[in-house]
């Protein structure tokens, strides 16, 4: 018996088996007569979907903290102890996922993917650090999100930034928006997530080259105040606007301005501006001209932006693994290159037609090349109003912090004279 | 000039206020149009293993240091062959659990005598490395009943999984996480 069903299979089962398959029931479950029995296999839950309620709790009982500590209490030591809980909580213990960085891709998908339904607390993730933003400004950068917390306790030595560099670098984050909406819009990938320096920090593993980049925004990070918030965050972008219409945001001096110049270096992210008069009569005249030509000439911009866009999705397709694959068959059919893949393979194995794996891919590319026109004239209209924002000059009386840059950190608090005069007010009254 | 000034103010105030007031039902309206596609529970990474090719990528690309994805076996399914094409090397020099005759590189399948000619093949979930090369030899010469599926004791459920976007066949999916695993059944009746 034993050595008859070895035969058959050694020489009868190759030649029967010509294809890939999933498992054909080639030898029939034995009835067993020893009365043994047979073991059930074992399905290990995944995490409480209670817990992940928690982690959303978490977070609004950190932002609702962050934001006490720095507008009312003006504590930096504060939100320095809750920086180092958010990066642990966060970070090491929860592992970076879900972020509220990455949830804006769940959020386009849900919105453009009918299939797939983002969880309620994703939702949650998403809306609850804009919403505090649009009334106490950023306090969910200053102390709560784990990507923000590494860099924030790495920084040791801040160099300033010149303002042209960093108004340029800060683009790179819209480019990333942009890009990160139109990939999770077309079911590509979550760059975002993908391609995050911190994760593997959090999770001390992860790709190589990811690690390497790790390592040189921490390194970058000890003398660059935060670039990856300053110059890459893209859920930075939405909170940047929504903190410049914020109701309350935090004020570098608790009660009037001196102007002792004490603060002016006093922000590594050089967030603080200085008081800024009218221009000069001729330079007026000469910038409200500039403005008139950009101003018209910001539709030129959207459109150049739309059709650089839409011409590059040939390239941006190919974040796509289904426009991959049919690129990769159409190679291997037209013999340009040699041998298979293993998406090549599987792909045939399953016998589909090739025809409709092109049809999707070109349905696909199409998508891109009409979000990449979408999304590209949205980069031309942020590029136009920036250099209108250049020839506009805001009247400034005293140092401020910068609406939209500003990270509600609390470091300039205590260059602030004023501040110390507040403190001693307090430990006056508190010792009477 | 004083009252000029004023309505300067309550001009920029006014402007403030509308921004704000359009910010906020701006997000109560994303809010709202995505909340009627949320779902309440959360989405957990699986491997249909229908689709499954067992090409080893999930052995290398988890972020987790040892894969999350094993092996698991639908007992169920199995013919309990003692020529086992998911544990032995294609041409073994013996039938049994010498090193050199077993496909697993792991050494994580453990083979037990049942009853003549049976024998009852189990994972050791801690050996195992997610490489597939027992799901590849079960599928080709047995009856399918090793496959690859993610442990959630060990995901920690990525936004998007690294193993899902290296995957060659799209096997990777998005099941909900009360019902995480796709399990291969028996076909007869």
């Amino acid at each position: 018996m034993r050595q008859l069903r070895s035969i058959v299979i050694f020489l009868v089962l190759p030649l029967i088996v010509t294809t890939y398959s999933f498992g054909v029931e080639r030898f029939p479950p034995p009835d067993f007569e020893s009365g043994y029995e047979m073991p059930v296999t074992t399905v290990p839950s995944p995490r409480q979907n209670f817990y992940e309620y928690i982690d959303l709790g978490v977070l609004i009982a950190a932002i609702g903290v962050a934001s006490y500590l720095a507008l009312r209490r003006r504590s930096r030591r504060g939100l320095f102890v809750l920086t180092v809980f958010s990066l642990l909580y966060f970070g090491f213990w929860r592992k970076g996922c879900i972020c509220p960085i990455g949830a804006i891709q769940n959020i386009t998908m849900s919105i453009f993917d009918s299939s797939y339904a983002a969880p309620l607390f994703v939702l949650g993730f998403f809306l609850v650090p804009l919403i505090s933003t649009l009334f106490f400004g950023r306090t969910f950068c200053a102390a709560v999100c784990p990507l923000g917390a590494v860099q924030d306790l790495v920084l040791v030595r801040p160099v300033s930034v010149p303002q042209w560099l960093e108004r340029s670098l800060r683009f790179l984050a819209y480019v990333y928006l942009g890009a990160a909406v139109l990939f999770a819009a077309t079911g590509s990938a979550f760059i975002i997530c993908r391609y995050d320096p911190f994760v593997s920090i959090f999770r001390l593993s992860g790709n190589f080259y990811i690690l390497v980049l790790a390592g040189c925004f921490l390194l970058a990070g000890m003398f660059i105040g935060r670039p990856y918030c300053r110059f890459l965050c893209p859920y930075g972008v939405i909170l940047r606007q929504l903190s410049r219409i914020s109701r309350f945001r935090v004020s570098i001096t608790p009660d009037e301005c001196i102007h002792c110049r004490l603060c002016e270096d006093a922000c590594p992210f050089g967030a603080i501006k200085k008081p800024m008069v009218e221009w000069p009569a001729e330079s007026y005249s000469k910038n409200k001209r500039l403005l008139g030509i950009l101003i018209v000439a910001l539709p030129v911009f959207v459109l150049a932006g739309g059709w650089l866009g839409g011409s590059v999705k040939h390239i941006a397709a190919k974040m796509h693994w289904r426009v991959r694959l049919a690129e990769r068959i159409y190679l291997e059919d037209m013999d340009q290159v040699e041998g298979t893949t293993d998406a090549s393979d599987a792909f045939r194995a399953t016998g589909e037609d090739v025809n409709e794996l092109y049809s999707e891919a070109s349905a696909i590319r199409q998508k891109l090349g009409v979000g990449g026109w979408i999304v590209g004239g949205f980069l031309g209209f942020v590029t136009g109003l920036k250099l209108v924002g250049l020839s506009i000059r805001k009247n400034r009386e005293d140092y401020e912090a910068d609406a939209g840059q500003c990270l509600s950190c609390g470091r300039c608090f205590s260059y602030c004279p004023r501040e110390h005069a507040r403190l001693e007010r307090i430990r006056q009254k508190s010792s009477k | 000039m004083e009252k000029n000034k004023n309505s300067n103010v309550s001009r920029r105030s006014f402007l403030r206020d509308g921004l704000f007031g359009g910010a906020l039902a701006g997000l109560g309206a994303l809010g709202g149009l995505v909340l009627k596609e949320t779902k309440a529970a959360n989405t957990v990474w699986q491997i249909d293993p229908y689709v499954c090719v067992a090409c080893g990528n999930c052995a290398t690309y988890c972020v987790l240091e040892e894969s999350a994805v094993k092996c698991v076996h639908a007992f169920a399914m199995c013919g309990y062959c003692d020529l086992c094409s998911g544990f032995l090397e294609p041409e073994p020099r013996e039938l049994d659990s010498g090193a050199e005759n077993e496909l697993c590189p792991a050494g994580a399948i453990q083979r037990r005598f049942v009853e003549d000619p049976f024998y009852e093949y189990t994972i050791d979930e801690s050996l195992c490395n997610g490489c597939g090369k027992c799901v590849k030899g079960c599928n080709a010469f047995g009856n399918g009943s090793l496959f690859l599926q993610v442990r959630h004791d060990r995901c920690l459920n990525c936004n998007e999984c690294s193993i899902a976007a290296a995957c060659p066949s799209g096997a990777f999916k998005r099941v909900p996480a009360d019902k995480p695993y796709i399990l291969k059944e028996v076909k007869h009746e």
